[in-house]
C-alpha cells in the first residue's frame, strides 16, 4: 500500500514536472448531480485532473443518456486522448464505444457497468466494489457482537445495484456465522424519509427492538432516518442496537461523534487518485487490464 | 428579400455564425464529424420538432411528445424481447402514435378544451405507461439494430451521415411537402392565422386539427423509434423534457407561437441550433453544463423578442 502511495506520489510529481510536454486530454461524461456523493465525486475529478496535468473535459449529462452520447462523440471529434464515461444506464453503447475504438480512443468506466457484446470496447472499469461493502459492514459487525445477532436491515432502491450487491455481500459474511440472522428487512428507497418509515415498522413488529442487536442501512441516509425513529421511540441508537451503514457523508459522521451510529463503510468519493494513475500509465504503454479495477473501501467506526 | 423570410434568414445565419464561431475557438470543431454528429445526435429532437412544427402551426402545442418517446422505446424493447422484428413494432408504436394523436386532436376539437391540457394528460398518462412496462433499461438485440446502426453514408473529411440523421432528412422533405405543397398544409396555416375566417372560408377545422395532432404523433412515435434505435434500448425515463427542446427548436426555426407564420425547414435549423451549443460547450470542457441550458434561454428569449419586434413593425403576419 505504501509503495503504491510512493509510487503514486512519484508519478504525481513527475507528471506534473513534465505537464506541459505531455498534457494529455481526457474527456469525463459524468452522469449528472444527484444526490450529495456525486457532485462530491465530479468536483474530485476537476481537481486533482489538475494534479496530474490532465487537461479535463468534463460533459454532465443531466441523466440522459442522449447527452451522454452527444458528449462521448464530441470528445471523439475533439480527438482527446483518452475518454472516461460514468455510464447513466447499461445498455445501447455498443455503436458509439465502436467509433471510439476507431478512432483509437481507449474508453475507461467508472461507477456504473455498461453491457456490450465486445468486451474489448473498454479497457477497464475502475470503481468501488459494493459486494466488497457490504462484506466489510458484515465484518465488522461480526466482530462487533462475537458472531451472535438478529439483524434488522433497511434495503436501498428495490433493484439498484448498490442494493442487491451490499446486501449480497453482507449476507454472505454473516452466513459464516450461525447466530447472525437477519430477522427483518424492508425497502427504504435509500431517502431519509424512507428509511424511518421502515425503522418505525419494525419498532412496532419487533416491540420496540427487543432483542435486536444491530441495524444495518444500504445507505447513510436512511440511517439517519433510522435513527430518528428510534429516538422518538425512546431508544438509544448506537447504545441498544448498533448501527451500521454504508457512504460515510458528513451527517453520519455526526452521527458517529454523538455516539447515534457505530461504523459507516466509506463510498469514496476522492477517487482522481485511483483513476487517473491507471489512465495514464495505459496512455504511455497499452497493455492489456484486467477488466475491472476495485477502489479499497474505508470503514470508519465511533472512536 | 420578403419580409417572411426574415426569422428563417435569422435563424441560418446565427447557425452558420455558431458553427464558425466554434471553428475559432475549438481544434477540430469546423468539421464535417461535428456536422454528421450534430444531425444524428439531435435527429430524434428534429424529428419530433417537425410535428411540433405543425402542431405550433396550427396555433396549438403537443406536451405529449417526451413520453410518447419514452412509450415507443419501452415497447420496442420489450417487444424486441419477446421476439418480434424491431420493423414490425416499430410500425405498431407508429400506427399508436397516429391514433394517440387523433384521439387528441379529437378532444380538442370536438370538446373545445385547451391544446395544452389534453396534451398535458398525454404527458402524464404515456410516462406513467412507461412505467407500466418497464422499470429498468431494457437492450434491444437484433441483427437489424446492428445493421441499422452501423449503416452510414461517409461525408468528405472524416465525416459520416449516420441512419438516424438520414430518417430525419427524408421526415423533413416528408414535412416540406405536407406543409407547402399539399391542401392540408395550407389549411394548417388558415387556421393557425386565424381560425374564425378560416372556417368562414370553409376549412374544415375538425379535420385539419384531428390531422394535425395525428401528424404530431406520428413524428413523436417515428422519433421514439429513432432514438430507440439510436441508443439500441429502451429506457422509461428517456425524452423526459424533449417536448420543451422540440418546441424550443420550432420557436428557434423561425415558427411564431401564435400559428399561423413559419417553415418547416427552419425547424431543422432550430434543432441543429440546440446540438451546436451543447457540442460547443463541451468542446471548451471546463464550463458548467448548466450554460448549455442559459444560452439556449437566451438565444430563445433574443428569439422572441426579435420575432415580436419583426411582427410588430414589418407587420408579417397581414390584415385580415
Amino acid at each position: 500500500m505504501l509503495k503504491n502511495a510512493l509510487a503514486g506520489a512519484a508519478f504525481a510529481v513527475s507528471a506534473l514536472v513534465c505537464s506541459t510536454a505531455f498534457a494529455q486530454t481526457i474527456g469525463f461524461s459524468q452522469v449528472g448531480s444527484e444526490g450529495d456523493w456525486r457532485p462530491a465525486f465530479s468536483a474530485n475529478m476537476q481537481e486533482s485532473a489538475k494534479d496530474y496535468g490532465i487537461d479535463l473535459k468534463f460533459a454532465n449529462a443531466q441523466g440522459k443518456q442522449e447527452e451522454q452520447l452527444r458528449a462521448v462523440r464530441a470528445f471523439i471529434a475533439q480527438g482527446v486522448d483518452a475518454i472516461i464515461i460514468a455510464p447513466v444506464v447499461v445498455t445501447g453503447w455498443d455503436q458509439v464505444l465502436q467509433e471510439a475504438k476507431e478512432a483509437e480512443i481507449p474508453i475507461f468506466l467508472v461507477d456504473r457497468d455498461v453491457e456490450v457484446k465486445d468486451p474489448s470496447l473498454y479497457v477497464t472499469r475502475i470503481s468501488a466494489d459494493f459486494n466488497l461493502e457490504g462484506k466489510l459492514a458484515g465484518a465488522w459487525l461480526a466482530a462487533e457482537s462475537k458472531g451472535t445477532c438478529k439483524i434488522v436491515e433497511l434495503q436501498g432502491t428495490t433493484g439498484s445495484a448498490p442494493a442487491i450487491e451490499r446486501k449480497k455481500g453482507f449476507e454472505a459474511v454473516i452466513g459464516q456465522f450461525p447466530a447472525m440472522e437477519i430477522v427483518a428487512t424492508q425497502s427504504g428507497d435509500f431517502t431519509t424519509e424512507g428509511g424511518k418509515k421502515v425503522m418505525e415498522a419494525f419498532i412496532k413488529s419487533t416491540n420496540n427492538l427487543d432483542g435486536i442487536c444491530a441495524s444495518f442501512a444500504h445507505n447513510d441516509n436512511m440511517q439517519l432516518g433510522a435513527i430518528q425513529a428510534m429516538k422518538e421511540a425512546g431508544l438509544k441508537p448506537g447504545k441498544d442496537v448498533l448501527m451500521v451503514s454504508v457512504d460515510y457523508v458528513p451527517a453520519i459522521v455526526e452521527a458517529l461523534k454523538a455516539g447515534e451510529a457505530n461504523a459507516s463503510v466509506e463510498l469514496r468519493s476522492a477517487v482522481g487518485k485511483f483513476i487517473y494513475p491507471v489512465i495514464l500509465d495505459y496512455l504511455k504503454s497499452p497493455q492489456e487490464l484486467p477488466k475491472w479495477i476495485v477502489i479499497p473501501s474505508d470503514l470508519h467506526t465511533a472512536n | 428579400m420578403n419580409k417572411k423570410y426574415l426569422p428563417l434568414a435569422a435563424t441560418i445565419a446565427v447557425f452558420i455564425g455558431l458553427f464558425l464561431i466554434g471553428g475559432g475557438l475549438y481544434r477540430n470543431f469546423l468539421s464535417t464529424m461535428v456536422l454528421g454528429n450534430i444531425l444524428a445526435d439531435n435527429a430524434f429532437i428534429i424529428i419530433a420538432a417537425l410535428g411540433a412544427t405543425f402542431v405550433i402551426l396550427s396555433g396549438g402545442i403537443d406536451l405529449s411528445i417526451g413520453s410518447m418517446i419514452g412509450f415507443v422505446g419501452v415497447c420496442m424493447a420489450v417487444l424486441d424481447s419477446m421476439g418480434w422484428h424491431p420493423m414490425v413494432s416499430a410500425g405498431l408504436m407508429i400506427l399508436f402514435g397516429i391514433a394517440y394523436g387523433a384521439f387528441q386532436g379529437f378532444v380538442i376539437d370536438f370538446c373545445r378544451i385547451q391544446p395544452f391540457i389534453i396534451t398535458l394528460a398525454g404527458l402524464f398518462l404515456l410516462r406513467g405507461a412507461c412505467f407500466m412496462v418497464t422499470l429498468d433499461s431494457v437492450p434491444i438485440h437484433h441483427d437489424f439494430v446492428d445493421a441499422y446502426a452501423a449503416a452510414k453514408i461517409p461525408l468528405p473529411g472524416r465525416g459520416v451521415l449516420r441512419s438516424s440523421a438520414l430518417v430525419m432528412l427524408a421526415s423533413l422533405v416528408l414535412a416540406i411537402v405536407i406543409a407547402h405543397f399539399t391542401r392540408f398544409g395550407t389549411n394548417v396555416y388558415a387556421i393557425g392565422g386565424d381560425k374564425e375566417s378560416a372556417r368562414l372560408m370553409g376549412v374544415p377545422i375538425r379535420r385539419t386539427t384531428i390531422g394535425v395532432y395525428a401528424l404530431g404523433g406520428f413524428y413523436s412515435a417515428l422519433a421514439g423509434v429513432v432514438y430507440a434505435l439510436y441508443t439500441s434500448s429502451g429506457y422509461p425515463l428517456a425524452g423526459s423534457t424533449l417536448e420543451l427542446s422540440a418546441i424550443a427548436a420550432v420557436v428557434l426555426g423561425g415558427t411564431l407561437l401564435t400559428g399561423g407564420v413559419g417553415f418547416v425547414v427552419g425547424t431543422l435549423f432550430g434543432g441543429m441550433i440546440l446540438g451546436l451549443i451543447s457540442t460547443m460547450i463541451i468542446f471548451q470542457g471546463t464550463l458548467n453544463s448548466a450554460w448549455i441550458m442559459i444560452s439556449s434561454g437566451g438565444l430563445l428569449f433574443i428569439f422572441i423578442v426579435l420575432h415580436r419586434f419583426l411582427v410588430g413593425s414589418f407587420n408579417l403576419r397581414g390584415n385580415s
